[in-house]
């Protein structure tokens, strides 16, 4: 079927149209949503096995040949990503049927759920670049609504950071389009690539060094990296706990994956871009670090994490060569599936003690054991232990770095893992060992039903780091096109 | 509640809502070979009745016309997304459109390209959301 890529866009796109009008039936809207969850799922898997057999699968929408028109293109890379966003989502879902309230729920919360998935599997799956621009917006517009939503006065407040901050990124990222546009004059991104490859064959002229620079800012404000990063942990604070997940677990590596994308398609001559690349990731590292250890809050020791985790994907991406790349991808998957469990936990903490200070809460572990040692796990995974998922892809970033003689990040990257173990068990040994106390939210708390969604995410990321050997051959074809964009562009361009 | 009289206003808005309304028509059905289209049409149309709101108050204008225009964004979206996806049907890649001749009842021979129903999808869309802005607005206290 030649439609096949595009199934995991359009599914959630009609879902969300038809939960409109079902905005008032709760039980209507979640039976639909978990249908169609179940539906992606399915198509993004048969699409990773389908680029598995048959290689890069590109689309021509409306049957307008490759540079003329749209094009979708799965390679293993996006793939991947609409796999494990499809995953995550399923997850997201169970977890809001117990958690978001009705109140939320009668107000188009599905619906919009529905349309952050469109535009963050279409940002994965475009060619082209100013479609990106465009999924860009409708996965940033239906943040605004499920970061607003329900009204308190931290969300209004911190929504308009959110708002004023992807507003003025959105207007450089029109910029940056037309800037490239106007050198390269082709919005296709095999076809810009194979152009700039062409006039880069006596050096890199400058405009697009500087071009790739201002794509780095924009994606960068997107993905906080290092000083862009200022906006992240007060509009991450604000919403409840899936909205958090999704907003923690998806959007933030949509930015990494652009940034990957751009730099490995586009850039890839540009070894002075790149170097700028190395220097934001190891200070996002640094700084992610800092704020990870300083906090005793536990919303925001998470919050933290995800700077640290996008600082070593970019460290990865950054060094280019064959072990950093696969390295990079690997725990890119990790980390989104690792970070949505632990913000799910972290919403299950909060609703038992009905506080994230990390002061007033101690002796969970007494009464919730499963929670307890679902949060142990995840928190040995996101350190990188080795049977479990973070160890392989930090393993072979490090390896990279050392093979690419970046001896500074590689060994700030392993030290990191030291300091990411020391934040996450600090909520660990205060939260869950001690004195047993009582809350608040303890009746009300649906403790169990609520524990499935992370517990399937840990189980999930489990397997992905105990089965790597069966996993790696996916990984490094995703690698693999990434180091070659002569594979991506022929499959497009199909010259 | 009106206090005073507007009745210069209220003719004058009687006589030309028709003409706004053919004109943010004929806008909408020429954007193919003319400037124009669905997103300027039903800007226009959504004009037509912001101007009866002006003229009168927002119950007078839901009684005239009872469209709830959320479900009117979603009919519209499901028309953009049904045209662009019966493609799948013919398993052509997804937006191909189709052209024909229609043999309708009352205006017989006509040629109709299905990015004509896209453009009616997008004209509901822009009708609906423009609504919903200006009225939510206009009824919160």
């Amino acid at each position: 079927m030649t439609n096949l890529i595009i199934l995991p866009i359009l599914i959630p796109l009609f879902t969300g149209v038809v939960l409109i009008f079902l905005n008032k039936r709760i039980t209507g809207q979640r039976v639909v949503a978990i249908f169609s969850s179940i539906g992606t799922m399915i198509a993004a898997g048969v699409i990773v096995q389908k680029v598995r057999t048959d290689g890069i699968q590109s689309l021509n929408v409306s049957s307008w040949d490759a540079p003329f028109g749209i094009t979708l293109v799965s390679d293993m890379f996006s793939a991947l990503l609409v796999l494990i966003t499809s995953i995550i989502a399923f997850a997201c879902l169970i977890y809001s049927f117990k958690s978001i309230g009705q109140e939320r729920e009668k107000y188009y919360y599905y619906a919009v759920f529905n349309f952050l998935l469109v535009g963050v599997n279409g940002a994965f799956t475009t060619g082209d670049i100013f479609n990106l621009f465009v999924f860009f917006e409708v996965m940033l517009m239906s943040s605004y609504v499920l970061l607003v939503l329900g009204g308190t006065k931290i969300q209004l407040r911190e929504s308009i950071k959110y708002l004023l901050v992807n507003v003025i990124s959105s207007a450089l990222f029109v910029v940056a389009v037309a800037y490239l546009y106007s050198v390269v004059g082709t919005l296709n991104m095999a076809h810009i690539s194979s152009r700039i490859n062409e006039i880069s064959v006596n050096g890199m002229p400058g405009i697009l060094t500087v071009i790739a620079v201002l794509f780095l800012i924009v994606f960068g404000l997107k993905g906080a990296i290092f000083p862009l990063y200022f906006w992240m942990p007060g509009s991450y604070y604000a919403p409840p706990a899936p909205v958090l997940t999704l907003f923690g677990a998806l959007l933030t590596k949509v930015g990494v994956y652009s940034i990957t994308r751009t730099y490995t398609l586009f850039f890839y001559h540009d070894m002075d871009a790149f170097g700028i690349l190395t220097i934001l990731a190891i200070l996002s590292i640094v700084f992610g670090v800092i704020g990870a250890i300083a906090y005793w809050d536990i919303k925001n020791i998470i919050i933290y994490n995800i700077i640290i985790a996008v600082g070593v994907i970019l460290y990865g991406v950054s060094v280019l060569n064959t072990a950093s790349l696969t390295g990079a991808v690997y725990y890119l998957i990790h980390d989104m599936l690792i970070k949505a469990a632990l913000f799910l936990l972290v919403g299950i903490v909060i609703t038992i003690t009905g506080t994230s200070n990390l002061r007033n809460i101690s002796g969970l572990i007494t009464r919730y054991p499963g929670l307890g040692w679902t949060f142990f796990i995840a928190a040995l995974a996101l350190a990188g232990i080795p049977p479990l998922s973070g160890f392989v892809g930090k393993l072979l970033i490090v390896q990279g770095g050392f093979e690419g003689e970046s001896f500074i990040g590689g060994f700030i990257t392993l030290m990191s893992s030291l300091l990411v173990l020391f934040s996450v068990m600090k909520i660990f040994i205060n939260g869950f060992w001690g004195k047993d106390r009582t809350y608040g939210g303890e009746e009300k708390a649906p403790v169990k039903q609520l524990l499935i969604a992370p517990a399937i995410l840990v189980a999930i990321s489990a397997l992905y780091g105990i089965g790597s050997e069966f996993i790696l051959p996916y990984i490094s074809q995703a690698a693999d096109t990434l180091l070659n964009p002569k594979l991506y562009i022929d499959a497009v361009l199909k010259e | 509640m009106r206090k005073t009289n507007n009745i210069i206003l209220e003719t004058a808005v009687k006589v030309l809502l028709f003409f706004i309304a053919l004109y943010s028509v004929y806008i909408f059905t020429a954007g193919h070979y003319y400037p124009g289209g669905g997103f300027i049409g039903g800007l226009m149309t959504a004009g037509a009745i912001v101007l009866l709101l002006i003229t009168y108050d927002i119950k007078t204008v839901t009684k005239i016309l009872p469209v709830n225009y959320r479900i009117l964004t979603a009919i519209g979206l499901l028309f953009a997304i049904g045209t662009s996806a019966g493609s799948l049907i013919y398993d052509l890649p997804f937006l191909t459109h189709a052209f024909g001749d229609v043999h309708l009842p009352l205006l017989g021979e006509l040629s109709i390209h299905t990015a004509t129903l896209f453009d009616l999808g997008v004209y509901f869309v822009v009708v609906g959301v423009t609504m919903t802005i200006i009225q939510t607005i206009g009824e919160d206290e």
